[in-house]
């Protein structure tokens, strides 16, 4: 049993920890795996938000749509293969393929960030968003390891 | 066919190149020459984790994304048509996916929408064992068939209930795929029919114990017979209705405990099996007797347990000869036996061995050296493999190891491949009797069926800074066998330094020292961009002794930014006398090289994007400063292996 609290102080961000477990009664639990779908559900309302703020901007900006199509795809990932690997696996019992995904989601984000090498990316909150919570999230998955 | 391109820069980096133009250009002129589930017991299977993958139904169905586009179009850009609408792509309660990716991507400015169908389609092996999607997993021999049971996603788009898929073959080397053997259909399945292994019982039956995830998640031992002992293809499998028979013991967690081994007979005359797990942070090895496969006793010692490793998945325990070269039973012991410990480690996804002696009376183990005691010392490979597994092959007398190697990209490549991760080509291994303190692991021999087209280079003088192209016809499916020569007087000569190398942490391929490195270049393009150097470098301490690092050089293994670059490697043991030597399994995406007769492994993933095709090449090179190398090659093109599904 851990509270969050303590949890939080090890992980590269305990600001961001607290504030989105303290949004989820479920984190008084104190169960480590249940921190950890909280988190991966953060994760995934970020991509979400990222992807439809993505589906705006083909609209408003088109000049851009090369880099946009390019982090739907990335988004994709998370949102397909990466929550839904770190999802089950805390589920069933597997909790390294669960820090495999969380990895990955801050892989992709890194890579859609990159697209727009390194200038004027609209998407740079969306994507250090994503990064941070997954960071987070994995330091707190591999306490179950 | 002779003499070929000679460098004298591009393998090394960019500050090294200039100190390096002053080198002379290499003339060197060499012909290659153109030749034309055990025994009494135990058994298999290997095992290993479940890895699943994952593969996309959006196209509605088993069509991969990379399917539908052109070969050269970047696959980012091909999908503009593809609409993303976040709160549909994925479906409450059907998802679920495991893989296996920590990438920690070495971030560089090159463009980040690289991928092709042409480069991935490239990355599919060829001779190793590849599920036809998805993942897989772990073997045995049964009335003359090795049985490979892998982890397995049947539904293919969504990793839900993990089940064994199921292949054969005469030689470990070609498969036939047979129906899956068994389905999470039970409560105590239902979440995943995870790792197992077999035994051979000493009336030819055999038995398979398994671990399943409870419909709770809780992680629990069961057993499982073939339908019909007398079907050497194991198609059909019935599980014990008094299942579970084995479920956590207290003060062990639900989710830390998996992966029996196969059983062994103790003096007393019953079966002995070892389960791992942890408590808090020490990794250890529960030990249980049983007569029957449905009873049994929890002995009061663990087997070994080891502070501060976490949790110990696929343990493996199995004898080994002190006196010969053949492979033990799992069951043998005695007088010249040794006996190995294998965990693989939930924290690293490592998997670390250990040499020492096993207790029977008790069922402990101690290792022969506490400071390389299992988890802290020796691995088996020191690249991508996990959740290995050995089996007794009873009609060839020896001991063979499989391991599970993952991908290094990111996810969303393996979504446009459709498949991720494989299995090592199958090795035997023994002790090595010249050390005696580590083992030795050797491609088994049927992988050299696949051997054509032989070349011979003899004495290939390498001067220090320079590379040379090996003449051969295609660069993507190699077996090379490479051996190195140094003289005694630049050995000598050569200053000494107490200054501490490591492979992963000194700089890698571009790193040049006295002494190394020294090596080959696979999976190279004509203009260096891109390659993977396998090289040894050698150290000289201020007491005169030398020390040989094996390593492989992911840095620059592609130019593609997703995926992971690391540099792997570890010492080896050279004793005088002998050469360094080196053989390299190349199969498009996988490298398997091998230091000193397989007394240092490492396997590796590779995704290059210009280095594939006939744009693949083959370099030697010496980025020594100081010392001339004397190599001598044989290199084979290696056939395709027949994969029938």
């Amino acid at each position: 049993m851990a509270c969050s609290d303590t949890t939080c102080k090890n992980t590269p961000n305990y600001q961001l920890c607290v504030s989105i477990l303290s949004k989820d009664p479920q984190s008084t639990t104190g169960d480590i795996r249940i921190l950890g779908l909280i988190l991966v559900d953060a994760i995934k309302s970020k991509a979400e938000e990222t992807v439809n703020l993505i589906n705006e901007l083909k609209k408003t900006n088109p000049e851009l749509m090369s880099q946009l199509n390019h982090c739907s795809v990335l988004y994709y990932a998370v949102l397909e293969a990466d929550i839904p690997e770190a999802i089950e696996a805390l589920t069933k019992g597997g909790p390294k393929f669960a820090e495999n995904g969380v990895a990955d989601a801050v892989v992709e984000a890194q890579e859609c960030e990159m697209g727009f090498n390194g200038s004027n990316s609209p998407l740079s909150g969306a994507n250090k968003s994503v990064r941070e919570i997954s960071n987070v999230a994995r330091e707190v998955i591999r306490m179950l390891l | 066919m002779a003499p070929n391109n000679s460098h004298s820069t591009p393998l090394l980096g960019e500050r090294d190149i200039e100190e390096n133009n002053s080198n002379v250009v290499q003339t060197n002129f060499f012909k290659p020459s153109k030749k034309s589930i055990c025994i009494l017991i135990s058994l298999i299977l290997a095992a290993t984790l479940l890895v699943s993958f994952i593969y996309f139904s959006n196209n509605g169905g088993n069509t991969p994304i990379a399917d539908q586009n052109n070969d050269d179009t970047p696959l980012c850009a091909s999908l503009e048509k593809t609409t993303m609408v976040a709160n549909k792509i994925v479906p409450p309660g059907v998802s679920e996916g495991v893989s296996a990716k920590s990438n920690a991507p070495l971030l560089m400015g090159v463009p980040s929408c690289i991928w092709t169908n042409k480069m991935l389609g490239w990355q599919r092996t060829s001779f190793h064992f590849q599920a036809p999607k998805n993942w897989i997993n772990g073997p045995v021999l049964y009335k003359g068939y090795y049985h490979l049971f892998y982890q397995y996603n049947p539904k293919g788009a969504i990793w839900g209930n993990i089940v064994w898929g199921h292949a054969i073959s005469k030689d470990l080397i070609n498969w036939q795929h047979l129906p899956i053997a068994m389905d999470a259909d039970q409560w105590y399945d239902i979440n995943g029919v995870w790792t197992g292994s077999a035994t051979i019982l000493p009336d030819g039956q055999l038995v398979m114990l398994y671990t399943g995830s409870t419909n709770q998640s809780v992680q629990v031992q069961n057993l499982a017979f073939p339908a019909d002992p007398n079907d050497p293809f194991l198609t059909n499998w019935v599980k014990y209705s008094g299942n579970p028979v084995l479920v956590p013991p207290p003060g062990i967690d639900d989710m830390d405990f998996r992966d029996p081994t196969t059983a062994w007979v103790t003096s007393e005359g019953k079966w002995r099996i070892t389960i791992g797990s942890k408590i808090n942070r020490t990794g250890l090895a529960l030990v249980y007797d049983t007569l029957d496969f449905k009873n049994y006793e929890l002995k009061s010692d663990v087997l070994h347990a080891v502070p501060g490793t976490g949790m110990w998945e696929c343990v493996d325990f199995y004898p080994v000869s002190e006196n010969h070269q053949n492979g033990l039973d799992t069951s043998e012991n005695g007088p010249g036996v040794k006996h190995v410990m294998k965990v693989s480690l939930d924290d690293t996804r490592f998997d670390k061995y250990a040499i020492g002696t096993y207790n029977d009376a008790n069922g402990t183990w101690i290792p022969d050296d506490y400071t390389i005691d299992v988890g802290i010392g020796l691995r088996y490979d020191y690249g991508i493999f996990y959740a290995s597994k050995t089996f007794y092959d009873q009609e060839k007398q020896r001991r063979i190891l499989w391991g599970w190697v993952k991908e290094t990209d990111s996810e969303v490549a393996d979504i446009f491949k459709g498949w991720a991760s494989l299995m090592d080509i199958p090795r035997t291994i023994v002790l090595d009797r010249e050390t005696g303190s580590n083992l030795v692991q050797w491609p088994v021999e049927e992988v050299e069926q696949l051997r054509k087209d032989e070349k011979v280079f003899k004495d290939v003088l390498v001067k220090p800074g320079s590379v040379v192209l090996l003449d051969i016809s295609s660069a993507t499916q190699l077996d090379i066998e490479a051996e190195f020569e140094i003289d005694n007087e630049t050995l000598s000569r050569v200053e000494a330094s107490d200054a501490p190398y490591s492979c992963s942490a000194s700089g890698g391929a571009v790193l040049r020292g006295a002494l190394g490195p020294f090596g080959l270049s696979v999976l190279s393009s004509k203009d260096h961009s891109e390659q993977t150097p396998v090289y040894f470098y050698i150290t000289k301490a201020t007491d005169g002794t030398f020390s040989t690092h094996f390593c492989s050089d992911q840095s620059r293994s592609s130019l593609a930014n997703d995926v992971t670059k690391d540099i792997y490697g570890s010492t080896v043991p050279v004793l005088k006398g002998e050469k360094r030597t080196m053989r390299i399994l190349v199969d498009h995406s996988i490298i398997e090289s091998f230091a000193q007769r397989g007394r240092t492994c490492i396997t590796s993933r590779v995704y290059p994007t210009k280095a594939i095709y006939e744009d693949a090449a083959l370099f030697l090179f010496n980025n020594a400063t100081n010392a001339n190398i004397k190599a001598s090659l044989k290199i084979w093109q290696m056939s395709s292996a027949q994969l029938h599904f």
